[in-house]
């Protein structure tokens, strides 16, 4: 039953995201909520270990979700229900390539799509931000230690350097994730 | 026992040898571009260009950005849309089919196996402070990207109005973001029936 789920899941994420690599994060953080397969803070996970394995961002979110959820039928039956629609959409649309290219509806809506998805991405990093940066379980112990100062210095840090330096600015993602990771175990960042 | 083919049969099988052939061809490189395009989209397009431009010859550059371009119009993963266009121009359907399972493929592996070590040595400290580290570095990675997406998306008064309608609706409501997207396509519509689409400008 959880299988049939999983790719009617991805299915539906398949259909609706557009725009590629995070575009998937929106649907995966409201799938946490509503299925309870997995948590949001192992979503913050997954995104790591997409960013730095091979392959396109959104069909490594698919497989790590699935197996998480239902091991490794999981893992193919999410990735199947992912690429489902595309399939479909893309096999109709070379049939009438050009026609589609160049269509004025088409032009208007996607226009209008590609902001709505940042939008769409943008709420959900928000979400993995609060998760990360804001501690859940001292609310009212005062504006101090509400954040996670130590995160947010590395924020700071990681900022600067992949934005304002030269010479950092253009290094692979994966390279800050292994640099957070060093960070992470060297401050013990978990608090354990 | 006497084995005679007729021409028709000896046709039939030399087509069906040569289909194989060319269906595996697109699974391996597909799988290949798979293997080392790291984090999808954008990255993909150098690699494409040299694996199915240079290499094997099946698109021309201006097809290949044609592709492109709708794989990023079109809902999905760019890449899997990418691979099926490819796909079905040089193998039909079943053409399509194969390369996006290709170009698939070698995330399946490579994520069950990593997922699978990582389920199993979560409780360690070590990997427990490892991630909570990785994970501020996420929000920095989502940042940046959101920067990017901005650039090629928020253009006008109307798309700035949309991605501030969106965000703040899809912190503060509880709705599906398939909604929004459905929304929007109404609006697309409804502004091109208008004639205030695009073209004008």
């Amino acid at each position: 039953m959880i299988l049939l789920r999983l790719y009617w899941e991805f299915f539906k994420t398949g259909l609706f995201s557009v725009g590629g690599g995070l575009a998937t994060l929106p649907f995966l953080s409201r799938m946490a909520d509503t299925t309870g397969w997995f948590t949001h803070s192992q979503l913050a996970d997954m995104i790591a270990v997409s960013e730095s394995t091979p392959g396109p961002l959104g069909v490594n979110m698919a497989t790590y979700v699935g197996f998480v959820s239902a091991g490794i039928p999981g893992a193919i039956l999410a990735t199947l229900g992912l690429i489902t629609p595309s399939i479909v959409i893309i096999l109709i649309i070379a049939a009438f390539l050009r026609s589609f290219k160049d269509n004025r509806f088409v032009k208007t809506t996607f226009y209008c799509l590609r902001p709505a998805s940042t939008g769409l991405i943008a709420a959900a990093g928000l979400s993995v931000a609060e998760l990360t940066l804001v501690h859940s379980n001292t609310r009212n112990a005062g504006l101090l230690n509400l954040l996670d100062w130590k995160a947010i210095i590395l924020v700071l840090i990681l900022l600067i350097l992949t934005r304002r330096v030269k010479k950092t600015k253009n290094l692979h993602p994966i390279i800050w994730i292994l640099v957070s990771a060093v960070v992470g175990i060297v401050f013990n960042f978990a608090n354990v | 026992m006497e084995i005679c083919y007729s021409n028709d049969n000896i046709f039939f099988i030399n087509w069906g040898v040569q289909k194989m052939k060319q269906l595996l061809d697109l699974f391996f490189t597909f799988a290949k571009v798979g293997v080392m395009t790291f984090g999808g989209g954008y990255a993909m397009l150098p690699i494409l260009q040299r694996e199915v431009v240079e290499n094997k010859k099946w698109a021309t550059e201006e097809e290949l950005t044609d592709y492109f371009a709708i794989g990023q119009c079109t809902p999905g993963v760019i890449a899997v849309n990418t691979a099926t266009f490819i796909g079905q121009k040089n193998c039909g359907i079943i053409g399509g089919i194969i390369a996006t399972i290709g170009v698939v493929f070698p995330s399946l592996v490579i994520i069950i196996i990593l997922a699978g070590l990582i389920t199993n040595f979560a409780n360690l400290a070590i990997v427990k402070n490892a991630f909570a580290g990785i994970r501020v570095c996420v929000c920095v990675l989502i940042f940046n990207a959101i920067c990017k997406l901005w650039k090629s998306s928020v253009k006008d008064r109307l798309t700035l109005c949309i991605f501030l309608a969106v965000t703040v609706a899809s912190c503060f409501l509880n709705i599906s973001p398939a909604i929004f997207v459905l929304v929007t396509v109404g609006i697309g519509i409804v502004l091109e029936l208008l004639g205030k689409g695009v073209n004008k400008t």
